[in-house]
């Protein structure tokens, strides 16, 4: 299956992605080659069989839901590109236009 | 007499138990080693040698402990696992300055058992490569031949074991990263049953495939450190609450007598290198000589494993990889005015070509209008690779084939076509898709490339006591590897 420029570019934004004119050119070519491959699996007839979607054959195990505090504020926000103190800071969200 | 920083790990563990080394004199003969070796190696991308020394003394002080089955043991630690207080980058930018608070669970069960974190490990960037050339610092080279690749992802993990800078890494394979390298790199590496072991504190690539597992140069070093890490989590709710048994105890087998090998004709047929198919093949007329049966087995669907692999583990890598936003952790673009430009910069500059190709490819097939013709064909896909494997084992208790079609290839002679490097992982996709354990065991050097081939055993779900005996049994009657040529 072959992905045109443009549906690059509409995936690239939804995965919050920004590509450049070469790359959306070079992935485009790149990304419908795996396809292609991937189409093989066509080849195969899966009516009704039940997807796989992990390997476990039992359930996923449960604990009670108790609250713990292991970590403090401060370790949290160690990472943060920008913090107060008390919260992580990002900027505006609401754009200035809406 | 080997140094002391070619012991094994089980031997170096002795010498320390016995006080006949201490552990800072074990550290500093890696130390050493590294500096001798890491200019032509780069297997690491972070020494923690001050904090190493500091804990190696700590220990001496207290002196051995019985209850800490590594006491002493310096490792090295894949850079996708957490660390608490050394840098944990996972090969990429967008996290170069991400110091962990906490430890992941395999580290902090290492730990308690008295190991010392040595180092990180290169890999490629959030373990998505199969040769380490995609590191976004640098990529990493094979130590029996400086022009080649590791393997990958965990080829900073097999690089270091192979140059004798550590007695043993951790690795994680998602479709083959511990295998792969191990093979390449001509040691031990296991990839243990999903839910084997904890993988809390483990950067997530594919959530349903990836577990973390032991690479090292002796299938018993393997032994000891699968032991150390098995066993159920309380934060990892897909960790298996099952005994874990006992591994070195599995050890102790002499021969192979009532053993059944299943040989799927897909692994032994057309696509393999002669030298690979020859070593391969070698060691599986050593383990009948020892009283192990072969049979034919059929894993028909093996040329879709990797078409299903590209879309499940894409899928959820674009899932997971959507935490990457500059809020919490990671670089963040400072230009950006609003919250959306924001992701969209920080995101865009720090991960890597392949990531970002992965990224578009597992949004893509999870977008409305793809989601069944893809991500659900391939789950059903997967459904019938593991009735395959089943079905197999029906008919033998391990399955044997290669690890990869071909010894380790030239640095840089497959970074152009990514559909050409996925497919060296065609044999190791399929346990990870049906969650089953698979070891790589060195069987030789390829009579062509002189590079080591890896011999790879899978066994039913949570039985790597068995790959484990297996692989002890074989490893004892197969001639020693020579010290990797590179480093001559």
């Amino acid at each position: 299956m072959k992905i045109s420029r443009e549906e690059v570019a509409r995936v690239a934004r939804l995965a919050r992605l920004e590509l450049s004119e070469d790359k959306l050119e070079l992935f485009a070519g790149q990304v419908g080659d795996i396809l292609a491959y991937i189409d093989k699996l066509n080849e195969l007839d899966t009516a009704g069989v039940v997807p796989m979607y992990g390997p476990h054959a039992t359930s996923t195990l449960q604990r009670p839901d108790e609250v713990r505090k292991e970590h403090t504020r401060e370790q949290v926000l160690s990472n943060a590109p920008e913090s107060d103190g008390a919260f992580f800071v990002v900027p505006r969200i609401v754009s200035a236009g809406s | 007499m080997s140094e002391l920083h070619e012991k094994s790990l089980s031997e170096v563990r002795g010498l320390l138990a016995s006080r006949a080394v201490s552990a800072e004199e074990t550290v500093r003969a890696c130390l050493a080693r590294i500096e001798a070796t890491e200019p032509k190696v780069r297997a690491l991308l972070h020494v923690a040698g001050e904090s190493a020394l500091a804990e190696a003394k700590a220990l001496d002080a207290a002196g051995p402990d019985q209850d800490k089955p590594l006491w002493g043991v310096p490792l090295v630690i894949k850079d996708a696992l957490t660390t608490k207080g050394l840098p944990t980058t996972a090969g990429s930018r967008i996290l170069e300055n991400f110091v962990p608070f906490y430890d992941a669970t395999a580290v902090a069960r290492l730990k308690q058992a008295g190991a010392v974190v040595l180092a990180k490990a290169n890999l490629d960037e959030f373990a998505m490569g199969s040769s380490t050339e995609n590191s976004a610092y640098f990529p990493t080279r094979n130590p029996w031949d400086l022009e080649r690749v590791p393997g990958g992802s965990s080829g900073g993990s097999a690089a270091t074991v192979a140059a004798g800078q550590t007695y043993g890494a951790l690795g994680t394979d998602t479709g083959g990263s511990i295998r792969l390298p191990a093979s390449f790199c001509g040691i031990v590496g296991l990839k243990p049953t999903y839910g084997r072991v904890s993988r809390y504190g483990l950067i997530a690539y594919g959530s349903s495939l990836d577990q973390i597992g032991p690479m090292t140069r002796t299938v018993e070093d393997a032994a000891r450190l699968l032991q150390v890490m098995a066993g159920h989590d309380q934060r990892d709710s897909t960790c298996a609450d099952l005994p874990v048994p006992d591994y070195l105890a599995a050890l102790e087998r002499t021969d192979l007598k009532g053993l059944t090998i299943g040989l799927p004709e897909e692994y032994w047929g057309a696509g393999v290198d002669a030298e690979v198919a020859e070593s391969c093949k070698a060691a599986v007329t050593l383990a009948e000589s020892l009283g192990a049966r072969t049979v034919p087995v059929s894993l028909k669907l093996s040329e879709y494993a990797v078409a299903v692999y590209y879309v499940i583990a894409t899928a959820e890598a674009s899932s997971n990889l959507a935490r990457f936003d500059g809020v919490r952790y990671g670089h963040r673009d400072k230009s950006a005015a609003e919250l959306i430009d924001m992701f969209t910069r920080s995101r865009t500059q720090g991960f890597g070509d392949e990531v970002q190709r992965r990224i578009i490819l597992g949004t893509y097939v999870l977008s409305a209008g793809y989601y069944d013709a893809y991500y659900r064909k391939a789950a059903q896909v997967r459904a019938l690779l593991r009735k395959d494997f089943d079905a197999a084992f029906e008919k033998c208790d391990v399955i044997a084939g290669p690890v990869c079609p071909t010894t380790a290839f030239r640095v840089g002679q497959m970074s152009s076509d990514p559909l050409q490097m996925y497919l060296m992982d065609i044999f190791t996709i399929s346990t990870n898709l049906a969650g089953l354990p698979g070891l790589s065991l060195p069987c030789g050097l390829g009579r062509d490339s002189g590079m080591p081939v890896g011999l790879q055993l899978m066994a039913p779900a949570f039985a790597e006591d068995r790959l484990l005996g297996l692989a002890r049994v074989l490893e004892r009657a197969l001639p020693p590897l020579p010290r990797p040529a590179g480093l001559a």
